[in-house]
């Protein structure tokens, strides 16, 4: 009997703490990224006309845990133009692990230096060796008045076939 | 003195403490090959102590990770050696953990009853492997910010619980400041602790058991003290030798570079980093992956890693079968032959790879960089170092050249970043550009209208490029001279750094220059406005040639009026057409006129 409520005490006693520290080591689970509105990125003017892909920085407010930096590099993006106005997007992170990949100018194609996953210049797979499970994130685009291109930036999580948001 | 001490033993019982520790028996008596255990204790301990100085100076958030830890490599007192210590330690403990886990197998150590003490010694080599990867990120900095990207992704592949480990490692949906602090709990508080209590435990059971005697003995059991403690104390002299070595190699190679270990440029999620690779010892996984397409991944980087751990695990009970030992043997020799093969592609598809050796070339160059700038008179700003180098015209004004102008300008031949672009150059070259060398060759009839300069451009048969080679031509050597007058008198108009002293030595020359511009002997102005406003001037203006306005100006709008007009070739007006913002332009025009910070200055020109 005594041995049995030591062991409560003891355990309720030590309960408290961790669950306090628990408390705070889960808390990223139940953050969430806000934001997800469309963001100025460029200009057409500045997309080569030849449909070259041209890769920009994402620059927006980046809330980090207690700090706001607004005017700061946030990710960064491909644009090229796809006939005359119309504007493609696509993530730079590379969906296998999250390396950024560079755009091969000979090749034509997207290639990432870390486990050499291939991709088309519309961010398909061309190598079906490609440890990248899905092609390239595609972002959406909107090209707004005076040629301004607007996009949605998001990331997705990487290693799985699916595209799926980081929310 | 013995009062002293037999006063102490009585309150402690220090003295069967010392007994136990030191006179415990050493079967066969001292050898070499026993050290091992002694000499990882001691790279522990180094890692513990320089740890802690460490602990001191280093502030683990996204605004002061990388600062507080180029502080600690540049500006404090042998913050280089103890960085260099640390990091060099690690590698090695890495290596000597490999090679004492290899003998024990070997030697057959596992079987019973030292299980538990086998399990505990795979527990160790376990938390130092994870201490070492915690530790890649803590500086901040590119290499580390990407390497655990990766290796962060890997571990949100795990079935069912990836994500939610990803997440709870990072400390939210992107890296920042909290997953800076988790790691650094991790690597200076949770896995030190718990090296602690393996420790305590693998010696504990070591000693209850005793040692795995070698067979043959050769001589009589000897106690610990003092033979085995001697060649303990050499081990650990000749570790601390290797770590030196170490640290001092790139002056015992002659390569060069900075001592200690390496910082590389302060992460920026934006800025591509091509040269991502994981610590040496991590680089036969980082291969692996490239084997396993699409989600398949998950075998290569959580199953098959898995399934390796398993079975080293269950080592001591798979040697208790006859053939088992030998099985133990040999899958530990061909899975370290693998890493070992493994690891050799990964470094020759990188020496191999053109594309990483220039991205390998670029973080070198920005760290270089990187050091440079934080060590100006300016020092760091509050938002960090990354923001010194995104304003920084040396690093950024080749990036944007090659982006925004190499597709037809070219600078020394190249895109500006060493590159060569695939299109033949079809505007001027614009290395030097305003410099009297520069405008040497733009009156330079043979030069004139060659690529370099108008070659590619409809200007190429403009007034400018037939007065050069129909009248410069013809030039009487009175002429000529006059000549070298009104480049110089131009040149100086640009104010360029790099010219400075030669226009102050040159004053009358330059004086002479402009009189003959203002003065029309040479028909400038008949089509350039010079030092007064000219309604018909329909060339662009030598007032202020090549300054940062007029540059600034003319790569904003060529197609104004006081530049090319109407006759503007095929340049975008960046920012008329909002192409580039103005402080990328002001980058790039910095960069062209050689402008900007040099170590030993008084004052950064980074930020205009
Ligand atoms: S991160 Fe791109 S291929 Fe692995």
């Amino acid at each position: 009997m005594a041995a049995c409520c030591a062991a409560v005490a003891a355990t309720a006693a030590a309960a408290v703490p961790v669950a306090a520290g628990l408390g705070v080591l889960t808390d990223p689970v139940r953050r969430h990224v806000g934001g997800g509105g469309f963001l100025k990125v460029a200009t057409l003017a500045a997309l080569p006309e030849d449909g070259t892909p041209r890769k920009f920085p994402v620059v927006a407010t980046r809330v980090d845990a207690w700090s706001r930096s607004p005017g700061v590099p946030v990710g960064a993006v491909y644009l090229r133009r796809v006939q005359g106005a119309r504007v493609e997007a696509l993530n730079v992170s590379c969906p296998h692990a999250g390396c950024s990949v560079d755009f091969d100018a000979d090749r034509h194609q997207f290639r990432c230096p870390c486990h050499d996953s291939l991709f088309g210049i519309d961010g398909g797979i061309t190598d079906r060796r490609s440890p990248s499970a899905r092609p390239l994130d595609a972002l959406e685009v909107q090209v707004r008045e005076g040629g301004e291109v607007w996009v949605r930036f998001q990331n997705f999580r990487a290693g799985t076939a699916q595209k799926i948001p980081i929310a | 003195m013995n009062r002293l001490f037999d006063w102490l033993d009585h309150r402690t019982g220090y003295r069967s403490l010392v007994h136990e520790a030191l006179h415990e028996n050493v079967p066969g008596g001292s050898r070499w090959r026993y050290i091992w255990g002694s000499a990882l204790t001691f790279g522990i301990f180094v890692q513990f102590i320089t740890g802690l100085f460490l602990w001191m100076a280093y502030s683990p958030s996204a605004g002061s990770a990388w600062e507080s830890v180029y502080y600690i490599q540049n500006e404090m007192t042998a913050g280089w050696l103890l960085r260099g210590i640390h990091h060099s330690m690690a590698q090695l403990m890495t290596v000597l953990l490999v090679l004492h886990f290899m003998q024990v197998v070997i030697d057959g150590a596992y079987k019973a009853p030292r299980e538990i003490n086998f399990w505990f010694g795979l527990g160790l080599l376990g938390v130092v492997l994870a201490l070492s990867l915690t530790g890649y990120l803590l500086p901040w900095d590119q290499k580390g910010y990407w390497a655990t990207r990766v290796a962060t992704n890997i571990a949100g592949v795990t079935p069912l619980i990836g994500p939610w480990v990803q997440r709870i490692l990072i400390g939210g949906p992107d890296y920042g400041h909290h997953t800076l602090t988790r790691f650094f709990a991790l690597h200076a508080g949770w896995l030190p602790g718990l090296l602690v209590v393996l420790i305590a435990g693998h010696i504990y059971l070591f000693r209850k058991h005793g040692l795995t005697a070698a067979e043959p003995r050769r001589k009589a059991d000897e106690p610990f003290w003092p033979d085995q403690v001697l060649k303990d104390a050499v081990a650990s002299l000749a570790v601390m030798a290797a770590v030196l070595v170490m640290i001092f190699w790139p002056r015992i190679s002659g390569a060069g570079g900075p001592l200690g270990a390496d910082l590389s440029a302060p992460a920026d999620p934006s800025e591509l980093y091509s040269a991502a690779r994981p610590e040496w010892y991590f680089l036969f996984l980082f291969q692996l992956l490239k084997y396993f397409p699409g989600e398949s991944e998950v075998w290569g980087a959580i199953v098959l890693p898995g399934v390796g751990i398993s079975i080293l695990l269950a080592m001591p009970f798979l040697g208790r079968w006859r053939l088992g030992h030998r099985f133990n043997i040999v899958f530990l020799a061909t899975g370290l032959a693998g890493a070992a093969a493994l690891t050799l592609l990964a470094w020759r598809a990188d020496r191999l790879s053109p594309e990483f050796q220039v991205a390998r070339r670029m973080a070198d160059r920005e760290a270089e960089r990187m050091m440079v700038l934080a060590g100006s008179p300016l020092g760091i700003p509050p938002s960090g170092g990354a923001s010194l180098l995104r304003q920084d015209p040396f690093i950024q004004g080749p990036k944007l050249f090659a982006k925004h102008c190499s597709s037809c300008h070219r600078w020394g031949g190249e895109d500006g970043q060493g590159g060569i672009p695939r299109d033949p150059a079809s505007a001027a070259d614009l290395k030097g550009f305003a410099t009297r060398e520069w405008l040497a060759g733009l009156l330079d009839p043979a030069r004139v209208a060659t690529s370099n300069y108008f070659g590619g451009t409809k200007l190429s048969d403009g007034k400018m490029s037939r007065f050069v080679r129909k009248e410069v031509s013809r030039f009487t050597p009175a002429q000529r001279e006059e000549l070298t007058g009104v480049l110089a008198a131009i040149s100086a108009e640009a104010g360029l750094r790099g010219q400075a002293k030669a226009d102050r030595r040159d004053a009358a020359l330059i004086a002479r220059g402009r009189e003959v511009i203002r003065t029309d002997s040479m028909r400038c102005t008949e089509c350039h406005a010079f030092r007064k406003a000219d309604e018909d001037a329909s060339a662009p203006e030598l007032t202020g040639y090549g300054s940062r306005e007029w540059l600034i100006a003319l790569v904003g709008d060529p197609a104004h009026a006081r530049f090319y007009g109407k006759r503007n070739d095929r340049m975008p007006r960046f920012a008329a057409d909002q192409v580039l913002d103005a402080e990328s332009i002001g980058l790039v025009v910095d960069w062209l006129r050689g402008d900007w910070y040099e170590p030993g200055e008084p004052h950064a020109r980074a930020s205009h």
